[in-house]
């Protein structure tokens, strides 16, 4: 039995950083699940009312917030599960019989867009995309057919940019997840007859399960606050068809100046980074 | 023993708490001898114009109040951001400006917020406030009849076009369309006769933000028939109109014939600064609906300085839809400058408005900055009338010029319009499914009751 004395005092090397804590993250928290619930604007109001869950139903009224929904969904697929999380798994995977220097050259490019600030990133691919930028210049070069994605197809545009800015992440955990796999479990069953894409799919991907939950987990939830890199390239534009949810949020909070609604929103951003979390955390579960 | 824990745990928290929390406001910049003035700086590195002049403010300003300071407090963003911020500045006393410059397209709004401090008791005393055109002291009053802005300014709005294309696609150089029709016509003589350059500008779509609306939309709206925004009288907003359907088929027509630019340039959120600094004189547009202010790009201190402009460009007004009276549209707007209702320094922030409006510092901006006066003091000086070629049009221009309705609704309303707009010009809807749609934002925003169906 401890005394209260000693419980204040073991819990007092712990105090600066329970008040940052309390001050800086749960104070954010709370205040932003309560402006939710309000219908508090930037500008154009004398004071806010509670308003209740006026704000949820009006989103799932709203034809803009499920059209960010779906986008919201396409471009986690698209640029989180589909390119990231398999491009990375790729290039780990051939980098391991890659000479030192191939190996080398790759890692450096790939984990250098992977450091570049995500607002430089995100000018550096919209100049790349745009009408008069460099892919246009390449492939008029090549004699190619012109494209405009920035403008016809948005979502791809951007999902591509997340794909060449995110990929180093994958193929990190990749790397360091192959390199666990024991030599003589390879061995053994190379010796029992599998190679190549059999080899893969009975013995490194079971191996790697693991590591691929985390790798999705982590992946989808970052993907899913992408704010900056679309922000930068097409704003959410043309129309709303580049329009993910932290843009609509931002949109709705700061230009439409509805603070409240856009909160909501990002509640229920929440709500849909909570729903991927549950599926990988089954998948890890019945790793066990 | 136990129960008291949580107690103590907590008590020491909130202790810990205020401590860290009295570190923070003491830090603050509480000088009571400094005014924080809030500005927008444009996002075109190049583009000074307001950050120069302020700086020769502060300097004048020093050296006549000893003791006193300016902090210029500039943000660097594009409108739509800069207002966004200013409203997160104005919401705490912490970070709230004492003087800040106002759009007047948003003050309204702001008024309404309680981020601004009403002026009536500074403007009783100041002999200068009679100088000021009706129209513009209006512009900053609120919904309760105070005021809560000096404008420093105003503008106009018309088309300019180049000669030298219109001589090559055989139009004429002294153009007087005056129908819309006049207008759309000669865009397509130039896309037949004049390959390779965009022939008519028209803003649009949420890039180009309230630029859109005042340049673009209200510039056709208002030349449909009286009240064709916002009625007055019944203070009501006008929704299913037929005007506002053919201002948007105009403005469908311009992006679905390729009379316009590129649909991805126009939507860009920086075209403004291309139109003024690249496209008007690098020969690459032919005629352009814009304000009066387009020549501050081009003078010898501008971002860039074209000197021939004054021969290559012509400037007329815009017509109404038929050429009915008074057979012009302008649409006039302008900024003022505030003081934040959370500064603690009213006074020393009053005298700071009053030394950005003495007779010679009003007329100084005006220049500079290529504005249309509000004062009748600086309309009147000699150095105003010949500072900018074409000054006395824009000038004329105020005569027939509407004034956005000053209401806290409009941003909002504003925004509905360039979604319209957007969705006409990306092809994503006709004019009427289009209106249909503002009709529908126009009564989630303002309410049933506020709306008046045409």
């Amino acid at each position: 039995m401890t005394s209260p004395t000693r419980r204040v005092a073991r819990w007092l090397p712990l105090a600066p950083a329970t008040t940052l804590l309390i001050l800086f993250l749960a104070g954010p928290v709370a205040y932003c699940v309560w402006l939710a619930f309000t219908d508090t604007q930037l500008t154009g109001q004398a004071t806010a009312s509670f308003v209740g869950l006026a704000n949820f139903r009006r989103a799932f009224g709203d034809p803009d917030f499920l059209n960010a929904v779906v986008l919201t969904l396409v471009f986690t697929v698209v640029s989180s599960l589909l390119g990231q999380n398999s491009l990375g798994f790729a290039l780990a995977a051939l980098m391991r019989h890659a000479s030192k220097a191939v190996r080398t050259a790759t890692g450096t490019v790939v984990v250098a867009a992977w450091v570049v600030p995500e607002i430089v990133a995100g000018f550096l691919l919209y100049t790349f995309f745009n009408r008069r930028g460099t892919l246009n210049a390449v492939l008029e070069l090549l004699h190619l057919p012109q494209q405009n994605w920035l403008f016809t197809l948005p979502i791809l545009a951007v999902s591509f940019a997340n794909v060449w800015r995110g990929t180093a992440f994958s193929m990190l955990v990749y790397s360091a997840a192959l390199a666990e796999i024991p030599q003589d479990v390879t061995e053994a069953a190379e010796v029992d007859g599998a190679r190549g894409l059999r080899r893969l799919w009975h013995i490194t991907l079971p191996l790697l399960r693991r590591s691929i939950g985390t790798n999705l987990m982590l992946n989808t939830l970052q993907t899913l606050s992408v704010f900056g890199l679309i922000w930068a390239m097409t704003r959410g534009g043309p129309g709303n068809r580049s329009q993910t949810l932290p843009v609509f949020m931002y949109d709705q909070a700061f230009l439409k100046s509805l603070i409240g609604y856009g909160t909501a929103v990002a509640l229920l951003l929440l709500v849909v980074g909570a729903l991927f979390a549950t599926v990988y955390v089954r998948l890890l579960r019945e790793d066990v | 023993m136990r129960p008291t824990t949580p107690v103590r745990l907590i008590a020491l928290t909130a202790l810990a708490a205020t401590s860290v929390v009295a570190c923070g406001s003491g830090s603050g910049d509480d000088d009571p001898d400094t005014v924080k003035v809030a500005y927008q700086r444009s996002t075109d590195n190049k583009v000074r114009i307001m950050d120069t002049y302020l700086a020769m403010i502060k300097r004048r300003f020093e050296q006549e109040n000893p003791g006193k300071k300016l902090r210029l407090l500039p943000v660097q963003a594009s409108l739509e951001d800069y207002y966004a911020k200013i409203q997160q500045m104005m919401r705490s006393a912490k970070t709230a400006p004492d003087v800040v410059r106002e759009d007047t397209f948003l003050i309204n709004s702001d008024i309404t917020s309680g981020y601004l401090r009403p002026l009536d008791d500074k403007l009783a005393d100041w002999k200068d406030w009679d100088r000021f055109v009706p129209a513009a002291k209006a512009s900053a009053r609120g919904v309760d009849g105070k005021t809560y802005g000096v404008p420093d300014g105003t503008d106009t709005r018309a088309l300019w076009f180049n000669k030298e294309i219109f001589a090559k696609a055989g139009l004429p150089t002294d153009w007087r369309p005056r129908t819309w029709n006049d207008v759309l016509d000669a865009a397509r003589a130039v896309k037949r006769a004049v390959p390779g350059v965009v022939p008519l500008n028209v803003y649009t779509g949420k890039g180009a933000g309230e630029a859109a609306t005042m340049q673009g939309f209200e510039m056709l709206l208002y030349g449909t028939g009286p009240d064709p925004l916002y009625v007055p009288a019944s203070r009501k907003w006008v929704a299913g109109s037929k005007g506002f359907r053919d201002s948007l088929e105009f403005v469908r027509t311009v992006y679905a014939e390729k009379l316009g630019p590129e649909p991805s340039d126009a939507l860009d959120p920086n075209i403004s600064t291309h139109v003024a600094t690249d496209w008007l004189p690098a020969g690459k547009l032919a005629i352009d609906l814009d304000g009066n202010w387009l020549g501050k790009y081009w003078i010898d201190s501008g971002a860039k300085p074209w000197p021939r402009w004054t021969a290559v460009m012509g400037r007329t007004a815009f017509p109404t839809q038929d050429g009915r009276d008074p057979g012009r549209v302008s649409l006039s707007g302008g900024w003022t400058w505030s003081i934040g209702a959370k500064s603690a320094k009213a006074d020393l922030a009053w005298r700071a408005i009053a030394f950005l409006q003495t007779p010679d510092n009003a007329t100084e901006w005006t220049v500079r900055d290529g504005q249309i006066a509000v004062r009748d003091d600086v309309a009147a000086s000699a150095r105003y009338r010949s500072s900018m070629p074409g000054i006395g049009f824009f000038t004329d221009l105020v005569k027939d010029s509407h004034w956005r309705p000053a209401l806290p609704v409009y941003p909002r309303v504003s925004n509905a319009i360039q979604e319209a707009m957007e969705s006409v010009t990306t092809g994503d809807a006709d004019a009427t499914k289009a209106a249909r749609g503002y009709d529908e934002r126009l009564r989630s925003i303002v309410g049933g009751a506020g709306v008046t169906t045409r």
